[in-house]
């Protein structure tokens, strides 16, 4: 390097010396980063389980997945459920459908009660979307029966004219055929509490099961784990 | 001809990166305009889960983003970091790894998103070995491109290689934090993060995607193509330096206005809408300084077709950026968020912002690497027109949407219930699906265009042996 150059002040010495700019560069595009993102790890508030426990389902020992009912709380989806988010990714329906309800009267009163925190806590990754080319799908569970969404699935304008969807007739023909004991287990890995027997259930409870039996299961726990409290402030 | 140029530096590299963005650009739209299709005309999906919107989508960002965007960064970066260093590529090897691995990653993409092998987070699709290989591939092209700045025989470091740098850096923390994941098998694997915390991680990924990748790399890109067009120096330093430190340090905090009203606390949605409304100011300097560049030189828009790309392109650089901060005011964003409005946004910037200076940059790279006159100076004229009017028709069709979806989507009726059901609001965005996708296939129509004109460029260029030309020709200093 042919620098001769006495730098005169910070910025010039980050225009002399190329890995004074890296290091500079460095600190410089950390910090927001590090503002936004490392608090929400430790601040208590960012679940609202934290001040209202009862919203995650208190399991007692030798419970399995299956003695849940709806309403009882917050849990780790069952195996045919996790198979079928698995699929919902796959097929990238989180690009036009959100799971999240924003805390608005018009949005309370077309998708239900505002979305929480501590009902994607086990969602790895989350499917919280960005866009609504198709209704946010939160609380969908319960809404139209199984055989209405294996139609919709099917063949989506067989049942509503306008829609855009794309058609998924393969689903149905497809068994399932996951490595999902595999799955489970990187989820308690990750902090997701699945029991051994959990685990070790999760292939039986798949057994002659095709993929829109997965999908449908899924999209019928949505946002029924949980009886949320109207007259309730959550969230500040 | 410049001869001393192609002998002095390493001008290969940058013609194939060139070359191969222009390909990547019209494989690129032209996926984007087949999905956009797909919305306007729902068959067009034909059952086959290859051809699905939910598949292709990530396709069309990926191609786009990675292929045309990362093409022209890497073609522009090598091209400019070596004459305004004065040195030849640290090492050529390095650079010809990075050319391959880049491209096989690409194919890597093209065979994995249509089969649904993806991790389900936006613009970061692509699974884990793969995310492996662009970590690599990464850091050996930031490397190389450090070692040249270090061995320069210039005295200072021009300012299109500070953000080229930052651009290199922050995508490393992005890329590696955000790719963060356990893997069940080859193709499979769940993000270590999940719900909220995945959200924030997730979304400073998505808006510094377009932060430092589109925006801060292609600010390299405009700080020496647009000097170089029209040979002008950079109007301001100074305003070049709050430009570059202001964007470097406020851009990261955005990401947080993605998510305002969400399940994210609000402190930290509310922090990401106060930055982004400040950083309209080091935006807008950027912008001023390069159209005023041009100042006493602006007779030359009547006549240099690659000046027109690359002042249209500030203007649509300007208009996002003016955008960009009023959408993530909290009552605005209530209203444009998870609509149409968002994806026209994005697509000014895209398509107005990105791919404009791209192209300009990629019509003097042709230039100035192959030693020959382009072939159809015609043909650069009609793709500025049909690149220009095709974004405008896009970017209308979806702000009508968009506003329209918000507004249907909150309207209530004289009874206190709501006037629209989600429905009723899809079958009124069929005109502007159908409107947007023209404005695609206009776009498509340019990109068409260009890259006849670069490949028969290429073949004028092989005819005269004017590569060959420059290699030998004896240079008088």
């Amino acid at each position: 390097m042919t620098n001769k150059v006495k730098p005169k002040g910070l910025q010039e010495r980050f225009e002399v010396n190329a890995w004074a700019l890296v290091i500079g560069l460095m600190l410089v595009l950390s910090v927001g980063g590090i503002v936004e993102i490392v608090p929400l790890f430790f601040i208590d508030s960012t679940f609202e389980h934290n001040k209202n426990p009862e919203i995650l389902w208190q399991r007692q020992d030798g419970q399995t997945l299956n003695d849940h009912k709806p309403g009882d709380g917050i849990r780790p989806y069952k195996a045919l459920e996790l198979a079928g988010r698995d699929i919902y990714q796959r097929e990238g329906c989180y690009l036009c459908h959100s799971q999240m309800i924003r805390p608005f009267r018009d949005e309370k009163e077309r998708y239900g009660h505002y979305s929480l925190a501590s009902e994607s806590m086990y969602d790895h990754p989350f499917q919280w979307g960005s866009k609504r080319t198709g209704p946010d799908i939160a609380r969908l569970g319960g809404k139209y029966s199984d055989s209405w969404q294996r139609k919709h699935l099917r063949a989506p304008r067989s049942v509503v004219p306008e829609s855009v969807m794309p058609n998924y007739p393969w689903l149905v023909e497809t068994p399932l055929d996951t490595d999902i004991a595999a799955r489970m287990g990187v989820m308690r890995l990750m902090g997701v509490p699945y029991t051994d027997a959990d685990i070790a259930e999760a292939p039986k409870e798949l057994e002659g099961k095709n993929e829109e039996d997965a999908v449908v299961a899924y999209l019928q726990v949505m946002g029924t784990m949980v009886k949320l409290d109207d007259t309730k402030v959550y969230r500040e | 001809m410049d001869a001393s140029a192609e002998q002095k530096y390493n001008l290969k590299i940058v013609r194939w990166f060139t070359v191969m963005a222009a390909i990547y650009l019209l494989v690129g739209t032209t996926v984007g305009t087949y999905v956009a299709s797909e919305l306007a005309w729902p068959f067009l999906n034909f059952d086959l889960p290859y051809l699905t919107f939910g598949r292709l989508r990530p396709l069309h960002t990926n191609a786009v983003i990675f292929a045309f965007g990362g093409c022209i960064l890497m073609a522009a970066s090598f091209y400019s970091v070596q004459r305004t260093c004065g040195t030849s590529l640290w090492s050529d090897k390095l650079a010809w790894f990075v050319f391959w691995g880049w491209n096989l990653i690409i194919v890597a993409a093209v065979i994995t998103l249509p089969l649904g092998i993806n991790q389900s987070k936006e613009y970061a699709e692509l699974e884990w070995p793969i995310d492996l290989a662009i970590a690599v591939v990464w850091l050996v092209y930031m490397f190389n491109f450090i070692m040249t700045m270090v061995i320069r025989k210039s005295s200072h470091i021009y300012v299109s290689n500070w953000f080229f740098l930052g651009m290199m850096v922050m995508i490393t923390y992005l890329h590696v934090v955000n790719s963060l994941a356990v893997p069940v098998s080859l193709t499979k694997s769940y993000s270590l993060f999940a719900g909220v915390q995945d959200a924030m991680i997730q979304w400073w990924w998505g808006h510094n995607a377009v932060g430092f990748y589109l925006t801060a790399g292609f600010l390299g890109i405009m700080y020496y193509f647009v000097p170089k067009q029209a040979g002008r120096p950079v109007y301001s330093y100074r305003l070049s330096v709050i430009h570059f430190w202001a964007l470097m340090f406020g851009y990261v905090w955005l990401g947080a206005h993605h998510l305002q009203y969400t399940a994210l606390p609000d402190w930290t949605g509310s922090l990401g809408a106060a930055v982004s409304i400040a950083m309209i100011i080091p935006s807008w300097g950027g912008a001023v300084n390069g159209m005023m560049t041009l100042s006493g030189a602006w007779d030359k828009l009547r006549t240099d077709y690659v000046l027109r790309f690359l002042i249209m392109s500030l203007a649509f650089y300007a208009m996002s950026t003016f955008e960009g901060p009023i959408m993530s005011i909290k009552t605005v964003n209530a209203l444009s968020h998870y609509t149409d409005w968002t994806v026209g946004h994005v697509h000014s910037g895209a398509l107005g912002w990105v791919a404009m200076v791209g192209i300009g940059a990629l019509y003097h790279m042709m230039k100035h690497t192959f030693h020959v006159e382009l072939w159809s100076t015609k043909l650069i004229n009609a793709h500025f027109w049909t690149a220009t009017i095709g974004t405008v028709v896009y970017v209308v069709a979806m702000w009508v949407s968009g506003i329209m979806q918000g507004l249907m989507w909150r309207a209530y009726d004289e009874y206190g219930t709501l006037a629209y059901t989600f429905a009723e609001s899809v079958e009124a965005m069929h005109p502007y699906y159908a409107m947007r996708a023209i404005g695609g296939m206009i776009f498509v129509a340019g990109a068409l265009l260009m890259v006849f004109n670069v490949l028969m460029t290429v073949r004028k260029s092989a005819a005269e042996g004017s590569v060959q030309k420059a290699r030998t020709a004896t240079v008088t200093a």
